[in-house]
C-alpha cells in the first residue's frame, strides 16, 4: 500500500455545512492516497451532507475545504438513476465514467454485455458503485455503498475498496453499517447524532 | 400515381431529402426520450413551422425562418429552466402553443402563409427541392459528429449527475448544445417534411428500437434503420395511393411502435 503523502489529497478544517441551514459541523479531516476514511453517525448526523460539499455541491457555512491541485473527484451518490426501457449495457455504463472492468466480481462480468434493465437491484448496484469507483480519480466518495449489496456483494465491495486505495486513491466511506466501515476504513471520524437544533 | 413518378425530381429530391431525415431524427429522438424531453421535438418543430411563415409573409428566406425560430425556443426553454427548475418541462407546453398559435394566425390571415401552412402542416412536401436535399445532407454531416461528441456527456450527465458535477463540468451548458443541434435539425425537417411527420420520426423509432437493442449503440442503429425503412414505405404508399405523405408516415409510424411494443410484450425472450 503506499504510503501517505505528506501533502494530503483533501483537508477539511472547522467545516460546517448544511443546505439552507447548518447540518453538521464543525469537522476536521484529512485524506491521504491510499487511505479510506469512513464518516459514521446516526441517520440525520449530517454525512451524506458533509460528502455533498467536498463535492462542491453542498453549501459551506464556515470553515475550508482545500483539496491538492489537480485532484479528481469521483462521487457516489444514494440516488439511483432509472433503467428502465433504456437500451444500455453494463460495458456502455462502465465506458461512461471511464472505469475498466478488470477485477469484477465474476458474476457480474459475467453480465457485461446485458442490458441495465434485466439485471438485479443488487447487480446493478454493484455496477453504479464499480464505475464510480473504478472511475479515473484520486479522491473517491461512497455514499452508504452497502445498500441493496447481498454479503457476497458486501465483500466484493470491500476488497474492490481496499485495492483501489492500494492502487493510489484517497476514499471517504459514509455508512451506517458500522461493521462495514471498521472492515473497511483505516480511520473513522464519527459525527455527532441528531439534527442541529 | 405510381412509383415511376420517383425518377421525376419533383418526387426524387423530397423523396431523398426525407430520407436524410428519417435517419437523423431518430438519432436526436434517442436522446430526447433518454432526458424524458420528447415534447420539446413537438415543440420545435411547431415553433419551426411558425418562423417559416413568420418568414415567408415578411418575404424571408424559409430555411433562415424555422431554424431562427427554434434556436429562440431551444433558448427560451433552457432560460426557462433556469430560471424555475420546478416547472421543468412547462416550457415545452407553452412554446407548442405559441407555435401553434402564431402559424395558424398567420395561415388564416396571409394567401401565401396559408399555402405554405398547409404543406407545413399536411407534410406534403410540395416546396422540397434540390436546395433542401443539400440542406439536409449539410445538417447530417453537421449533427451526427455534433451527436457523437455529445453522446457520453449525455449519457454520463443522466446517470450520474452528481459525478458530473464533481467533475466540475457544468450540465446546463451541455444540454443548451444538444437542444441546439436538435432545434436545428427539427427545424430544417420540419420546413421539408412537415410538422408532424418529423415529430413522428423523432418519437417513434427510437421507441420502436428500444426493446430489441442490446446496447446504446444497437439501439441508435435500429432507430435510423426502422425511420429510414418507414419513410421509404410511407413515400410509396402516399405516391401510390395519392394522399399526403406526412399522415401516412405518422400512421405508419404508429403501427410500427404499437408492433414492437405488443410484440415485445407478447415474446419477451426475443427482447433483448
Amino acid at each position: 500500500m503506499p504510503t501517505a503523502s505528506a501533502h494530503p489529497l483533501l483537508s477539511v478544517a472547522a467545516l460546517v455545512a448544511g443546505y439552507g441551514r447548518p447540518v453538521v459541523g464543525p469537522v476536521d479531516f484529512t485524506l491521504a492516497r491510499g487511505e479510506v476514511l469512513g464518516l459514521a453517525g446516526p441517520n440525520g448526523s449530517g454525512k451524506s451532507t458533509l460528502l455533498s460539499v467536498l463535492a462542491g455541491a453542498g453549501r459551506r457555512f464556515a470553515g475550508s475545504v482545500d483539496l491538492a491541485p489537480g485532484v479528481e473527484i469521483s462521487w457516489q451518490t444514494q440516488r439511483q438513476p432509472a433503467v428502465a426501457g433504456i437500451p444500455l449495457n453494463g460495458r456502455e455504463l462502465l465506458a461512461l465514467t471511464g472505469a475498466s472492468a478488470a477485477g469484477l466480481p465474476p458474476w457480474l462480468a459475467a453480465r457485461l454485455e446485458e442490458r441495465l434493465d434485466r439485471l438485479s437491484g443488487g447487480q446493478l448496484q454493484f455496477l453504479h458503485l464499480w464505475a464510480c469507483l473504478q472511475a479515473p480519480a484520486d479522491v473517491i466518495l461512497l455514499d452508504e455503498p452497502t445498500n441493496n449489496l447481498d454479503p457476497q456483494g458486501v465483500a466484493a465491495l470491500g476488497a474492490a475498496i481496499a485495492a483501489r486505495a492500494a492502487a493510489g486513491a484517497g476514499i471517504v466511506l459514509v455508512s451506517h453499517d458500522d461493521d462495514f466501515v471498521a472492515a473497511a476504513c483505516q480511520r473513522v471520524v464519527r459525527l455527532p447524532g441528531g439534527q442541529r437544533p | 400515381m405510381n412509383l415511376d413518378l420517383l425518377s421525376d425530381p419533383l418526387f426524387l429530391w423530397p423523396c431523398l431529402t426525407g430520407l436524410v431525415f428519417a435517419l437523423l431524427l431518430p438519432l436526436c429522438g434517442a436522446y430526447l426520450r433518454l432526458r424524458g424531453e420528447w415534447l420539446a421535438a413537438l415543440s420545435y418543430a411547431q415553433m419551426a413551422a411558425a418562423g417559416s411563415l413568420s418568414a415567408a409573409a415578411l418575404a424571408l428566406p424559409l430555411v433562415l425562418g424555422g431554424p431562427a425560430a427554434a434556436f429562440l425556443a431551444a433558448a427560451v426553454k433552457n432560460a426557462f429552466e433556469e430560471a424555475a427548475e420546478a416547472t421543468r418541462g412547462a416550457a415545452y407546453a407553452m412554446l407548442l402553443l405559441a407555435g401553434w398559435g402564431t402559424a395558424v394566425l398567420l395561415a388564416a390571415n396571409l394567401p401565401l402563409a396559408e399555402r405554405l401552412g398547409h404543406a407545413l402542416f399536411d407534410g406534403q412536401l410540395y416546396f422540397t427541392d434540390r436546395s433542401h436535399f443539400l440542406a439536409a445532407l449539410g445538417a447530417f454531416a453537421v449533427a451526427v459528429p455534433l451527436l457523437r461528441w455529445l453522446s457520453r456527456p449525455l449519457l454520463l450527465s443522466h446517470f450520474y449527475p452528481d459525478f458530473y458535477r464533481a467533475r466540475g463540468r457544468s450540465s446546463r451548458r451541455l444540454h443548451l448544445a444538444f437542444d441546439l443541434v436538435v432545434a436545428g435539425v427539427l427545424a430544417l425537417a420540419t420546413t421539408s417534411v412537415g410538422v408532424m411527420a418529423a415529430f413522428a420520426l423523432v418519437f417513434i423509432p427510437p421507441l420502436a428500437a428500444a426493446p430489441w437493442a442490446r446496447s446504446w449503440r444497437a439501439a441508435l442503429w435500429l432507430g435510423a434503420l426502422l425511420g429510414g425503412l418507414a419513410h421509404l414505405l410511407a413515400f410509396a404508399l402516399a405516391l401510390v395511393l395519392d394522399q399526403p405523405f406526412g399522415p401516412v408516415l405518422a400512421l405508419l409510424l404508429v403501427l410500427l411502435g404499437a408492433a414492437s411494443a405488443l410484440l415485445a410484450r407478447g415474446f419477451p425472450r426475443i427482447a433483448a
